[in-house]
This record gives structure tokens, C-alpha cells and sequence, in this order.
């Protein structure tokens, strides 16, 4: 459920795709990705990013795709509701609610 | 792109910032017509002020566009609300607002398909607009609960008369809710949540 390394190559980004920059913003790095690094020095899911950034979902996945092909960024893949039989994971958010 | 500079951009406050342990989000859709109170639902709950993800849908797409030489294409700004709520140090849930259309849900990809499920938001002043939405989440095989927004002044009906107006199965969850009160907001992501435990608990997610 944690996308690895090989981030690139694995599922396409959703708007809950967590993205946490694994690199300071090198020199070469454009405004647009030296911004994108500040923002997700800790976890931050692609619609915040693009909220932060004013971009559109497109632009924002464009945009990280090429920065998780730069190894700029790692990308965390959300839970899906085919993944959740085992209930353990409802359980658990469920709890998370009772707490509000 | 027109990107402003990256000095001028607000991050996160340091207290809404997630910690390095989160690994995983799922999210849950709120859905309803114009004014039903999606976002205040999402603002309710919300650990997060609302924040908003907008996408532009072009009139005349690639292919389709007839309008040789032309800049004439028409392009609308379709804008999302959304909230988060931490549930441990490694899972978020994100909520989304969106609206009813259906031609609306495809600018986001996965919108619906990734989503654990769905609440759909109604005002019974309005109730003509969910009869689509309703049907295109049963289309979609996307499980949901219906949440009866209580606006002071709409009218109040029996939850089976609801049920019957609506043409909704009998293990359809129907609720009433004032989307202002976090309470209330939390109760129905709560019914949404038992049922699609229920739901997982005979096999029936998919
Ligand atoms: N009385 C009452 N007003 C509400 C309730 N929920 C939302 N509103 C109001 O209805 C209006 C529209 O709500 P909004 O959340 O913007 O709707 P949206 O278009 O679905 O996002 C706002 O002025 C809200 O304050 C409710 O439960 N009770
Ligand atoms: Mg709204």
C-alpha cells in the first residue's frame, strides 16, 4: 500500500495520493517544483498540493509525474474501497470517527 | 503554466501538517445539487480549513472541435471543497463535496471508483436532483447512505415515504442531518461507515 522508490511506474496519482519530497529543490528545479518541494517536506496528498498551488488536478499530475520520474518526490498510494474486505481498516476508521 | 512565484505560496499551517508516519489516505464523497450543504458538511468535520481543487472542462475537446482556427472554445471551472480528518498516525481520511452532474465526476479520475463510499447530501425542497445521482452510483456499483439535510424550511416526510420517493433499496441507510453541527456531520459518515463494515462483512464490497 506504500508506493516504493518505483513510484513512476505504479498506479496513476488520485487526488489522496500522499506525496512527500525526498530531495531538497535541486538548482535546476523549476519555481513550480521548488514551491511543490516546500510544500510536502511532510506527507501532503495531491489535493492540498493543488489547492496550495491554485493548480488544476491535470496540471498537478503532469507535474508530478515528471517530478517521481526526477526522483524529487515518492508517492503513497491510497486504500481503495477493493482493497478494504478485511474490515480491519472500516474498524479503524470508524474509531478514528468516534473520537471527533 | 501561469505559476506565481513559489515565495508568495501559503503551505500548510505547521499544526495542519501530517505526520512523516502517514503512508495511506482513503476518502469518502459527498455528493448533492447546488446549495445542499456539502461544503458545510465538509467544513463540519473538517481538521482542516476547507480547501478547494478546482479542474477546467473544455466545451470542445481534442477531436471534436470543428472550429478550425478558432479560440472560441468555451472552458468552465469546475471547483471541489474538501476537508481531512486524521484517524491514526498512519491513515487519513479526505472528504470530498462534489457536485451532482455526472459529467463533473470523470475530471477527477478515480473520484468515485478509489472512494470507500459515497454520502448523498439531500434538501427535500429539491429532491428531483438525487433521483441521477442516485442512479449513477448504483450504475457504478459505488456504496452509499442518503443524508436528508433538515433545512428549516423544507418539508418533512417519513424516512419510508423518503425511501419510497426515492426508490431506494431497504438496506440503504437514509438519515436525517443538520451539516452545520459536527455531530450530526460525524453520525453520518458514521452510518456510511457501518454500512459498508455490513457490506464487507457479507462479501458484498467491491
Ligand atoms: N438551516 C440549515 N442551513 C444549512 C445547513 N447546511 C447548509 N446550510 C446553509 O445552506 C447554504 C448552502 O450550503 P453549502 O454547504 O455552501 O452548499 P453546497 O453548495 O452543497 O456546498 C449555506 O448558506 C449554509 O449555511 C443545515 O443543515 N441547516
Ligand atoms: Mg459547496
Amino acid at each position: 500500500m506504500v508506493a516504493g522508490k518505483d513510484g513512476a511506474e505504479r498506479a496513476e496519482l488520485d487526488l489522496v495520493t500522499l506525496i512527500v519530497a525526498s530531495a531538497d529543490p535541486p538548482p535546476s528545479a523549476a519555481p513550480e517544483q521548488a514551491a511543490l518541494l516546500r510544500l510536502c517536506t511532510t506527507p501532503l496528498s495531491v489535493a492540498e498540493l493543488s489547492a496550495y498551488l491554485s493548480l488544476p488536478f491535470s496540471a498537478m499530475t503532469v507535474l508530478l509525474t515528471d517530478m517521481l520520474t526526477a526522483d524529487l518526490v515518492t508517492a503513497r498510494a491510497p486504500i481503495v474501497r477493493q482493497a478494504v474486505a478485511d474490515r480491519s481498516l472500516l474498524e479503524a476508521v470508524m474509531h478514528g470517527l468516534q473520537r471527533l | 503554466m501561469d505559476f506565481k512565484g513559489s515565495d508568495t505560496i501559503p503551505g500548510p499551517r505547521t499544526e495542519d501538517q501530517l505526520p512523516h508516519t502517514a503512508e495511506a489516505a482513503v476518502k469518502i464523497v459527498i455528493v448533492g445539487g447546488f446549495g445542499v450543504g456539502k461544503t458545510t458538511m465538509v467544513g463540519s468535520v473538517s481538521e482542516i480549513r476547507p480547501l478547494t481543487t478546482e479542474e477546467t472542462m473544455t466545451q470542445a475537446g481534442i477531436g471534436v472541435d470543428d472550429n478550425f482556427g478558432s479560440d472560441s472554445k468555451t472552458a468552465t471551472t469546475v471547483a471541489m471543497d474538501f476537508g481531512r480528518i486524521s484517524i491514526t498516525d498512519q491513515l487519513v481520511l479526505y472528504l470530498f463535496g462534489t457536485p451532482g452532474q455526472e459529467r463533473f465526476w470523470f475530471l477527477w479520475n478515480g473520484l468515485f471508483e478509489g472512494a470507500l463510499g459515497a454520502v448523498v447530501l439531500i434538501d427535500t425542497r429539491r429532491l428531483e436532483v438525487s433521483f441521477d445521482v442516485i442512479g449513477r452510483l448504483e450504475e457504478r456499483g459505488v456504496p452509499f447512505v442518503v443524508a436528508v439535510n433538515s433545512f428549516p424550511d423544507a418539508p418533512r416526510y417519513a424516512i419510508a415515504d423518503l425511501r419510497a420517493a426515492l426508490d431506494l433499496d431497504e438496506e440503504i441507510p437514509i438519515i436525517e442531518c443538520d451539516a452545520r453541527r459536527r455531530a450530526s456531520s460525524r453520525d453520518v459518515l458514521m452510518t456510511l461507515m457501518h454500512f459498508l463494515h455490513s457490506l464487507a462483512m457479507s462479501g458484498a464490497l467491491r
